[in-house]
């Protein structure tokens, strides 16, 4: 072990990208991708709240199994709207539109993104794509369940599907707008000497988000205008009635939706590569293993669609090409498990916040994982799907990965973004309550899905009651733990320690300038001479995982 | 409430060990691996905790032959979930050829079910031990999924097709049937039980159940009413129509010159849509029957084809009347 020599930016000017201007048309006319990051912090935290609070409906309505609480109509367009806001207004957005935004030019030493206005057209598009969803809630509801299933979407449903689907529509763009900034920007932007092995896998997580975001969003908002063709104008597309064919759209749906689970998990992987990387000052074990693994993910989560299929009576022959293919897209997520644990080894683990969350995301993100293989597996799938299992596993990966990684980040980042400290005290504490909190929530799913417990059920066989009192208690302790870095968040931003321009002494050259950043970022272009995660000589590197007798060299 | 927890639901069919099986299998991999990497990370966080602030560890260079390792491990048991999860899944959903056939109709929010002897049951279906059974199901509505935990089977039951799900009760008890793929308001109200006898107790059950005309029988007098026989003859011998005695389960060739299977999703095309796919040598002179003939008749007019042997004989379904009125 050796001493510590980290860079020590320059004494910090009083001048930074929040008070360099005044005034609500300063934000709101801003280019600074800085600002634009903190605008979408405000409205996916206002996105993200609402959800929470139809997720506590639908807790408070399955505690007891009569549906007592709620009426089935009000029920069925709770969970509907709990999905829609989650995934498309709070997930999707999460991490890229926010860490993504602020991070990935100063991660890569640019001034900004390559586009300043289309990253403010994108925070209007969302804007105009939640308000129009906002009015879908409020004028009545939506009650088809966020997957919007034809013929039901199209043809019997009594809400307000197509001014949902608008909503998801017009917020796709701000999506792709995202996605198509990134790209650019990380192709053309790069500091001198930043090549593409020096990036750190945070960049490599968002260049691979960007690419599903470009491919894959045109095709959802394809079929949203589709399924809103034959609502309004009554042609034949899904509904058989007319001559369509249903299970069309359950493909067009999912060929997005799969992949848009990978848009949700893979910036938090790249979140976790950060953390369990600087937490334990240890270079990444497999840089390029990982950097990979996410382009893998980004390929194969094209060609898995058809698992949502095995039971709609699709080939048995696709479904088992499907079914093969499920498994081999597990094959990158593994990889990264493992280096990720192998970082770990010999090196020095700090037990700050973030670092908290990384190790809480490595051990859900892994039963999230392995219980996909469930799903994967053709004759289990069919005695789970549309089960609490599935509601368990995908919680596992959206709220145990995407979510603990939003919030490992968001702490991490948080002396960059504001300049102040968070309580450490409660960070700690706030981690080990959503840990505590969420496996109480939804392990008991998992034995209710397979014990036969359907999803989208208001009421249910009084044998599962059991599970559901587990997960209504688990729940509560989980809102509640969410509610604690909301209140810290907020107060540190007022009341918190000052942060110093490195507080946890790295290398990253978002290190490298003063907290908050300059709205230039950097006073002067930096010249990047070092590898990620350089924070030792490289003469110093120690080989392992040598079976023979001969040494290994990367 | 059971005063513990169960890990498994009922098991009554053919498939559930086969099915527990596998998801044990699944279990115990997930759960060496969750609680291997749970512990490795927990020896390593203790292990290599920072001791002194401004350590820095010496960096280690990665290795292809670690990383080969745990790629090929990892893909190596996902290769046997997957072979294992198909081989059942085969057989799942490749109905055998001889078994006892039942009629399903979903609709939001009941099921309608039908007995080829002519037992009409809802949301309730009563099965013998032993024997397979085959369920050909379709919506007149939105997607419907017929879901038996204790079987560990379901199926989507999607409208204007005709899906198949087959079991074997192994069993007798009473058991959940529940709609799997919400479909809309009263949704979780769509449930029913699936009530498996001994065969001899199922007898009984079905000849308690008198007076019920078949499926067939009912097919056949739609068949006269609706004007069929005209063109397709009194006895489906054919005429200015093809020959539908005989024809079921069989290939006809068609005036595109491909060839098609005949089997119940072709039936039920031909009469709501006869001119999507014509048989070689007739013209397009049918006229729909959309909107006239619901989903339950056309189950029925299906079960009536089916019914025609070969070469067009004068054959009545008999409807099916107990020959021992007396036994429930």
């Amino acid at each position: 072990m050796r001493p510590i020599e980290y860079y020590e930016p320059p004494v910090p000017s009083k001048v930074n990208y929040i008070n360099a201007q005044y005034g609500l048309k300063s934000w709101l006319l801003t280019k600074d991708h800085k600002r634009i990051a903190l605008l979408y912090l405000g409205s996916i935290t206002f996105f993200f709240f609402i959800g929470g609070l139809y997720a506590l409906m639908i807790r408070l309505e399955l505690l007891t199994p009569q549906g007592d609480f709620l009426q089935s109509a009000t029920y069925n367009k709770v969970f509907t709207q709990h999905g829609i806001i989650m995934i498309f207004f709070f997930l999707i957005p999460s991490i890229p539109a926010t860490l993504g935004n602020f991070l990935v030019p100063m991660m890569i030493g640019a001034k900004d993104l390559a586009f300043p206005r289309i990253n403010l057209l994108s925070w209007y598009i969302y804007l105009l794509g939640g308000v129009v969803t906002i009015y879908a809630l409020l004028a009545g509801g939506v009650d088809t369940g966020w997957t919007f299933y034809t013929p039901f979407s199209t043809t019997f449903s009594n809400s307000y599907v197509v001014a949902a689907g608008l909503g998801i529509f017009i917020n796709g763009f701000s999506s792709i707008l995202t996605g198509l900034n990134f790209i650019v920007t990380i192709h053309t932007m790069r500091a001198p000497g930043m090549t593409w092995f020096r990036m750190p896998l945070f960049i490599w997580a968002h260049y691979a988000t960007s690419l599903i975001m470009i491919l894959g969003t045109p095709v959802i908002a394809i079929t949203i205008l589709l399924l809103a063709f034959e609502r309004i104008s009554r042609v034949g597309i899904f509904d058989p009635a007319l001559g369509g064919d249903p299970i069309l759209f359950q493909h067009l749906f999912w060929f997005y939706s799969h992949p848009a689970v990978y848009i949700m998990i893979l910036p938090s992987m790249g979140v976790i590569s950060e953390l369990i990387a600087n937490f334990s000052r240890k270079n990444i074990f497999g840089y390029s293993f990982v950097a990979f693994s996410s382009l893998a993910i980004a390929v194969f989560g094209f060609l898995v669609w058809g698992h949502h299929l095995f039971v709609t009576s699709q080939s048995v022959y696709a479904g088992m090409i499907f079914s093969f293919l499920s498994f081999a897209v597990a094959i990158p997520s593994a990889i990264k498990v493992f280096n990720w644990t192998a970082t770990l080894y010999k090196s020095s683990i700090s037990y700050d916040t973030p670092m908290l969350y990384a190790l809480g995301f490595i051990g859900l993100f892994t039963i999230g994982g392995m219980t996909g293989l469930f799903l994967a597996s053709l004759a289990v799938d069919v005695h789970l799907s549309d089960t609490y299992f599935v509601v368990a596993h995908f919680h596992y990966i959206m709220v145990g990965g995407a979510l603990m990684g939003y919030l490992g980040g968001l702490h991490y980042w948080w002396p960059k973004i504001t300049g102040r400290m968070y309580p450490e005290g409660w960070g700690r504490f706030s981690a080990l309550v959503i840990f505590v909190g969420f496996n109480l929530t939804f392990l008991p799913q998992f034995v209710a899905g397979y014990l036969g417990m359907p999803r989208r059920y208001h009421a249910y066989p009084p044998e599962f009651q059991v599970f559901n009192v587990l997960s209504t208690a688990g729940a509560s302790i989980l809102g509640f733990g969410m509610l604690i870095p909301a209140i810290y968040f907020v107060w540190s931003m007022r009341y918190g320690k000052r942060a110093e321009s490195n507080p946890w002494h790295l290398p990253g050259l978002e290190w490298r300038t003063q907290s908050p950043p300059p709205t230039e970022n950097f006073e002067v272009t930096p010249i990047v001479t070092w590898e990620a995660y350089e924070f030792a000589p490289a003469e110093e590197t120690q080989v392992v995982g040598k079976f023979g007798p001969e040494l290994e060299q990367i | 409430m059971q005063s513990w927890i169960p890990l498994v639901p009922d098991s009554a069919s053919t498939f559930s060990w086969k099915v527990d099986a596998l998801y044990f299998y699944l279990s115990g991999v997930t759960l060496f691996f969750t609680l291997l990497i749970s512990a490795v990370l927990i020896f390593f966080v203790i292990r290599y905790r920072r001791r002194t602030p401004y350590e820095i560890p010496r960096p280690i260079a990665g290795s292809h032959k670690l990383e080969t390792l745990w790629t090929i491990i990892p893909f190596v048991i996902a290769m046997t979930m997957f072979g294992w999860g198909a081989r059942i899944y085969f057989e799942q959903y490749k109905p055998p050829s001889n078994a006892i056939e039942v009629y399903v109709v979903g609709k939001q929010w009941m099921w309608k079910l039908q007995h080829a002897t002519g037992q009409r049951e809802i949301n309730q279906l009563h099965v013998p031990v032993g024997r397979k059974i085959k369920l050909i199901m379709t919506s007149e509505d939105v997607i419907h999924d017929f879901f038996v935990p204790a079987f560990r089977t379901k199926a989507d039951v999607v409208p204007g097709k005709y899906t198949t799900l087959w079991f074997e009760a192994t069993t007798p008890g009473t058991y959940h049937l529940f709609c799997a793929e919400y479909c809309g308001m009263n949704h979780s109200g769509m449930i029913g039980s699936i009530i498996v006898m001994e065969p001899r107790e199922f007898d009984n059950w079905l000849s308690g159940n008198t007076g019920n005309t078949t499926p067939a029988a009912a097919g056949q007098q739609l068949y006269q009413t609706l004007g069929c026989a005209s063109c397709h003859g009194a006895n489906g011998e054919g005429g200015r129509g093809p020959t539908l005695a005989g024809v079921f389960g069989k290939t006809t060739q068609l005036q595109t010159g491909e060839s098609v299977r005949v089997d119940e999703k072709y039936i039920r095309e031909s009469i709501l849509n006869p001119q999507a796919q014509i048989v070689a040598g007739f013209g397009p002179i049918m006229p729909t029957f959309q909107g006239q003939v619901s989903e339950d008749q056309l189950v029925q007019i299906v079960a009536f084809i089916k019914s025609l042997p070969a070469g067009g004989q004068t054959q009545t379904p008999a409807p099916a009347t107990s020959p021992t009125p007396n036994v429930k």
